[in-house]
């Protein structure tokens, strides 16, 4: 398979003013010492691939730093260190600004959350598609007409709907507006932050199944940012977990949901309602997250919440090692391999190390 | 009206004015509540669920008005009952979490002084003791540091934890019936979790019972002994949580069961539910609302609807509803 998109380390940190200490760091300041913000990590030295043509889920809960991670790898912000590469193409180190009018923008395209807050109100459907088609490809007049109406075929939307307004559509017909402006400059990489969570169930499989169709149609590759994983089950190839700015397990995304190894993918997964059937186990997390303002680099980023939190968790920060099929970010994580997969084929999984 | 009923809602309607039309958002809503009991409504938006709750807790909008039907709660009738009767029912007896917990607290009150605010108002405590009741509160809701986080405001804590303060205050009073708005749409699976089970262990210690509305038939089915379905301002099924999500009788139901994503093995599995909700403006709705929709609809279903008892407990509102015993893929497939 060919790699799309290759994040290297990439990370977003963002300084946080205010506080008690203002004034001793104003003092600081004038007397001319280095001063030091402190800083959230938001994200933390992640690294991902996506190949062509293959669906990428990123779960984790809010506040753990995904939505930074997709802005920052669709660009829309700029990183503080690491390297985006598109097809080869360094992409990190261009400003955003910049790359709002690169030749690749049009080639990571994005479907926001909320398709009724996220298309201008004032604008008609047809307007909303067509946007990115005339920035971007610098398409005009009749052929513009033309594409827009294709790519709202392709999305199912009548095109006697392209002459209303977002509050004119239902959610559904908003969702495939979303969708349409999206794909409408023949993305590779298309980046889904929960396009479904503000529809009813009674739509969104349409609106899921929808997406699968493109992609076959588009050859596109997707990235699906939701924290509704019995959706990631049926949309994604891959799984990447996330915790609080950091990549904790990732894999096969069936794998990960039938055997979570890591013990937050288990409280995960655990939490899930599973329909119509007793909770198998009641794997809850007490407490609330570790602070992100500069954590401690040498404490594994789950402990206090963590059921197992051993001294060696708070001693030593557990780094991304691959195990099998998949990466997992705990020290503890060939005890799961071998509990979880029954000694035979756990023995089996340790030899494939 | 059965004897261990907490509360018994009868032929329920509601109609709101609007400059285009009436809206009838309710229409005969009729089903109870046992003590100690969890039941869920369940629809999917604008089906009525939060308008039910409302209406009951006499909280609706003015445009609102309960035009039929009764609200029984002991001997009280809740949608005739005097503001002062409901007054003294309202926070103590029944009290309602509400969905959306940063905009429900008030956001510049601390919450230790909101939750004293209650005990003193509803549960009897003296103002001298309700601060330290309070921080108590907190405690039982599972909040870190209680005493310190009780001098904190709303928009210090994080959404799980907002949840558990409007916990805290909807329990203060030891209610019997505790009415969820989907009281954890917007958090977190795991935090989800958390809150299903602190609101759960209260509901067994205390043997409150629990109307639980939410909009994912998955966790309803996971929580709640009883699931009632809404669609359109109707009550279409009302069952057993077990029968309803292996034997669903009524179509709506049906294709409810095949559109939650956990019920699926892959996507194409999963299936969409044709057409949308009727505009309930209409003065020409048919007797069944969802008989535009519906794939089995016949010549009976012109008439009025039929509340049809085809199992112990187990109430639906169709002129034809599915076999049992019927494969449920295969009843779906038809449609």
């Amino acid at each position: 398979m060919t790699v799309l998109l290759d994040v290297d380390h990439v990370s977003k940190f963002f300084p946080v003013g205010g506080g008690p200490n203002q004034l001793a760091r104003l003092k600081r300041r004038l007397s001319g010492g280095a001063e030091k913000l402190p800083k959230v990590y938001a994200v933390d030295n992640v690294s991902l691939v996506i190949n062509k043509g293959e669906t990428v889920g990123l779960v984790g809960e809010s506040g753990c730093g995904k939505s930074t991670l997709v802005r920052a790898l669709t660009r829309l912000i700029d990183v503080s260190g690491g390297s985006i590469k598109l097809g080869g193409r360094e992409l990190a180190l261009k400003p955003a600004r910049v790359f709002a009018r690169d030749r690749d923008r049009a080639r990571i395209q994005m479907v926001f959350q909320d398709a009724g807050d996220s298309i201008n109100p004032r604008f008609t459907a047809f307007d909303a598609i067509a946007d990115p088609l005339r920035r971007l490809r610098n398409i005009r007049g009749k052929t513009l007409k033309e594409r827009v109406e294709v790519v709202a075929g392709q999305c199912g939307l009548p095109s006697v709907l392209l002459s209303r307004f977002p509050h004119q559509l239902s959610g559904g017909q908003r969702a495939r507006v979303g969708i349409a402006r999206a794909i409408a400059t023949e993305p590779d990489l298309l980046v889904l932050d929960e396009p479904t969570a503000a529809l009813d169930v009674s739509v969104q499989a349409v609106i899921l199944q929808l997406l699968q169709q493109l992609k076959r149609e588009l050859g596109m590759s997707y990235l699906f940012v939701s924290h509704d994983l019995s959706l990631v089950r049926l949309l994604c190839d891959h799984v990447m977990v996330m915790y609080l700015g950091k990549i904790v397990e990732s894999g096969p995304a069936r794998a990960v949901f039938e055997r979570p190894w890591h013990p937050y993918t288990q409280a995960l997964v655990a939490a899930v309602p599973r329909f119509a059937g007793a909770a198998a186990e009641r794997l809850r997390l007490k407490g609330e997250p570790r602070s992100p303002i500069d954590p401690d680099p040498n404490v594994c980023r789950f402990y206090g919440r963590c059921p197992i939190g051993a001294s060696d968790c708070k001693s030593k920060a557990p780094v991304l090692r691959r195990i099998g099929s998949r990466h997992v970010a705990c020290h503890f994580a060939e005890e799961f391999v071998v509990q979880r997969v029954g000694p035979v084929h756990g023995a089996q999984a340790n030899r494939q190390i | 009206m059965t004897a261990s009923s907490v509360l018994c809602v009868e032929r329920l309607s509601v109609e709101f004015r609007t400059r285009s039309g009436r809206v009838r958002a309710l229409d005969n809503v009729t089903f109870s509540v046992r003590k100690g009991e969890t039941i869920a409504l369940v629809g999917e938006s604008g089906s009525g669920k939060s308008v039910s709750a409302y209406a009951i807790m006499g909280i609706l909008d003015p445009a609102g008005r309960v035009t039929n039907g009764q609200a029984m709660f002991g001997e009280i009738d809740l949608l005739a009952a005097s503001r002062k009767q409901l007054a003294a029912v309202r926070g103590r007896q029944i009290s309602m979490i509400f969905q959306n917990p940063r905009t429900a607290l008030n956001p510049i009150r601390p919450v230790g002084r909101q939750i004293a605010d209650v005990l003193v108002r509803h549960g009897r405590v003296p103002a001298r003791e309700a601060p330290q009741q309070a921080v108590e509160m907190l405690r039982a809701v599972g909040i870190s540091d209680p005493a310190r986080r009780a001098s904190g405001y709303p928009f210090e804590m994080s959404g799980g934890m907002c949840q558990r303060v409007m916990i805290a205050i909807a329990l203060a009073a030891k209610p019997s019936l505790l009415i969820a708005d989907e009281p954890t749409t917007g958090l977190d699976v795991t935090t989800q979790a958390v809150i299903m089970d602190l609101i759960a262990d209260f509901a067994t210690q205390r043997g409150m019972a629990t109307i639980f509305i939410t909009h994912d038939l998955a966790l309803a089915s996971q929580r709640a002994t009883r699931i009632v379905v809404m669609h359109a301002g109707h009550v279409v099924e009302n069952a057993p949580t077990l029968d309803l999500c292996t034997q669903p009788r009524h179509p709506y139901t049906a294709e409810l069961v095949a559109a939650t994503p956990d019920s699926a093995a892959k996507l194409d599995d999963l299936a969409a539910i044709p057409g949308s909700l009727p505009d309930l403006r209409r003065t020409d709705l048919p007797p069944c609302r969802y008989s535009e929709r519906c794939p089995r609809k016949t010549e009976l279903c012109s008439q009025s609807l039929p509340l049809t008892a085809v199992g112990p407990e187990h109430i639906v509102a169709c002129w034809n509803p599915l076999p049992v015993h019927a494969p449920l893929k295969l009843a779906i497939g038809a449609s």
